[in-house]
Parts: structure tokens; sequence; C-alpha cells
């Protein structure tokens, strides 16, 4: 019984001295598997939703060809503040050394921009089409030391209703 | 108040214009939503904190211009732009400007 409970210290001890150079891995396999987690929900939503909003396009333009009757014309807003996750941060760092298209932070800001534009249909259901959308991205902060590093990304177009014919 | 992001307004004419009015805030983030979203950027996703934050000071923003545009008589803004600057560390600036005009 004794050696044992002696091992058992001693292992416990290793355990405990090597524990402060774990965490940052232990961290990192944590944001590894919820990040992944998040990004494939967020996807899922995402091709879910832009299937619903397929038929109603935001267009760039400002006029439509033989466009009808306008009913109503109001403008809409769409945005999120969105960040990457402390894995993608840390890859970044490899990516820096190299040079090249950051992929990891490209899905970011793509799902941003697109659940922006997402948001900014869904608050207005009734439009026909949206015209004039306008999309813009800013970085809420630059995430220096230990700051949070984030982007807002806003979307805003203005949703036309045509006027319906009764028939 | 009429709003709308295109030059003119789709179905009426602008009778009257107005000239440029704008709105703008500046807004810093608190403590405890920093807080959250530190804990929050370590798994990714949307920070909601700062989307609510920054829906906010662009409800405001757009909010001052409108009365602006109130105030020299006009009933619709046309041509709306937002832009934002981080003005420092952990402060955003939001700024709405368009062009108030009569329209009808």
């Amino acid at each position: 019984m004794e050696p044992q409970s002696g091992e058992l210290s001693q292992g416990l001890e290793i355990f405990m001295n090597i524990l402060p150079f774990l965490i940052p891995f232990l961290v990192l396999l944590l944001a590894y598997i919820t990040g992944k987690v998040t990004e494939k929900r967020h996807y899922a939503s995402i091709h879910e939703r832009e299937e619903n909003w397929a038929n109603i396009p935001a267009i760039t333009g400002k006029h439509l060809p033989d466009m009808p009757a306008v009913a109503s014309a109001d403008m809409v807003v769409g945005s999120v503040v969105i960040s990457v996750d402390h894995f993608k941060r840390f890859l970044s760092g490899f990516r820096k050394i190299f040079g090249g298209e950051m992929k990891s932070y490209s899905s970011v800001i793509d799902r941003g921009r697109r659940e922006a534009i997402l948001r900014m249909k869904e608050a207005s259901p009734e439009a026909d089409v949206f015209l004039n959308c306008r999309l813009e991205t800013s970085s809420v902060s630059k995430g220096k030391g230990k700051a949070v590093g984030c982007a807002e990304v806003l979307a805003y177009a203005t949703a036309v209703r045509f006027q319906r014919t009764a028939e | 108040m009429t709003l709308t992001n295109l030059e003119s307004i789709p179905g009426q004419s602008i009778v009257e214009h107005y000239g440029l009015v704008q709105g703008s805030t500046i807004r810093a983030k608190h403590v405890g939503r920093d807080l959250m979203a530190g804990l929050k950027n370590i798994v990714g996703g949307e920070l909601k904190g700062y989307t609510e934050l920054m829906r906010e000071a662009r409800q405001q923003a757009t909010d001052r211009m409108i009365e602006q545009a109130g105030e020299l008589g006009a009933n619709a803004i046309i041509n709306i732009r937002y832009t934002t600057t981080s003005v420092s560390q952990g402060a955003a600036e939001m700024l709405a400007y368009g062009t108030a005009v009569r329209c009808q």
C-alpha cells in the first residue's frame, strides 16, 4: 500500500508540474472542437435560410428593367459582429510567416456577410426585391494583445414592395 | 419619414431638396460585455452583445438624422449611407447621412 500511494502522489506531482504547459493546448483543442461545431451549424442554418429567400433577390442595382408600380419602399438593415476562434487565430500566426490566403479567416467573414444579408432580408418579409444592396465590413477591435479581435458586417438595402394587381 | 438608400423614391417624385442631414454617435462597450466577449472569443462565432450594441448605436444615429431632417421640414431621406469608424480601442463611431427631401 505504501509504495503505491507514493507512486500515485509522485505521478500527481508530475502532472501538476506539466499542467501549466498543458493548459494552452487544452484551450486550443477546446477552441478547435467548438469552433468546428459552431461553423458547421452556422453554415447549415445559412444554407437553409438562403434557400428560403432565393426567390427574393438582393441586388446592387438601383433600378429593375420594366419595374412594376411600387407600393412601398423602405430601408432595411442587417448586421452581425463575428469573431474568429482561438484555434484559427493560432493557425493564422503560421500563415503570417509564409503569406498567402488566410482560409480560416475568409470563412468567418463569409459567414458574417451572408448572415448579415439574411438578417436584412428577414427584417422585411413582405418585400419583392431589395434594391441598392450595400455591404460594409469594419473591425470592431483589432485584437491587439489580449483585446478581442472581431469584425462587424453590415448589409443595407431598400426593400421594395410592388403593387398587387387584384385578379 | 421615408428612408431609402436609392437616389429617388420609387413611385414618388421629389419636390424640394434640403441638403445633407447626418446623425452620429460614439459608443463604448462596457466591461461586462467585453468580458463575456473575451470568453466567447475562444470558441468563435457571433458576439451577440456586440451585435446588439452596434444595432443600438446605428438606431440612435439614424434617429438623430431623422430628427435633423424633421426640423428642416423634410418628409423623406434619400441616398442614406452608413459608416463605422473605430475611434479608439473599444469605442466606435457610427455615422448615418443622407439627403433630406420633400416628396409627393
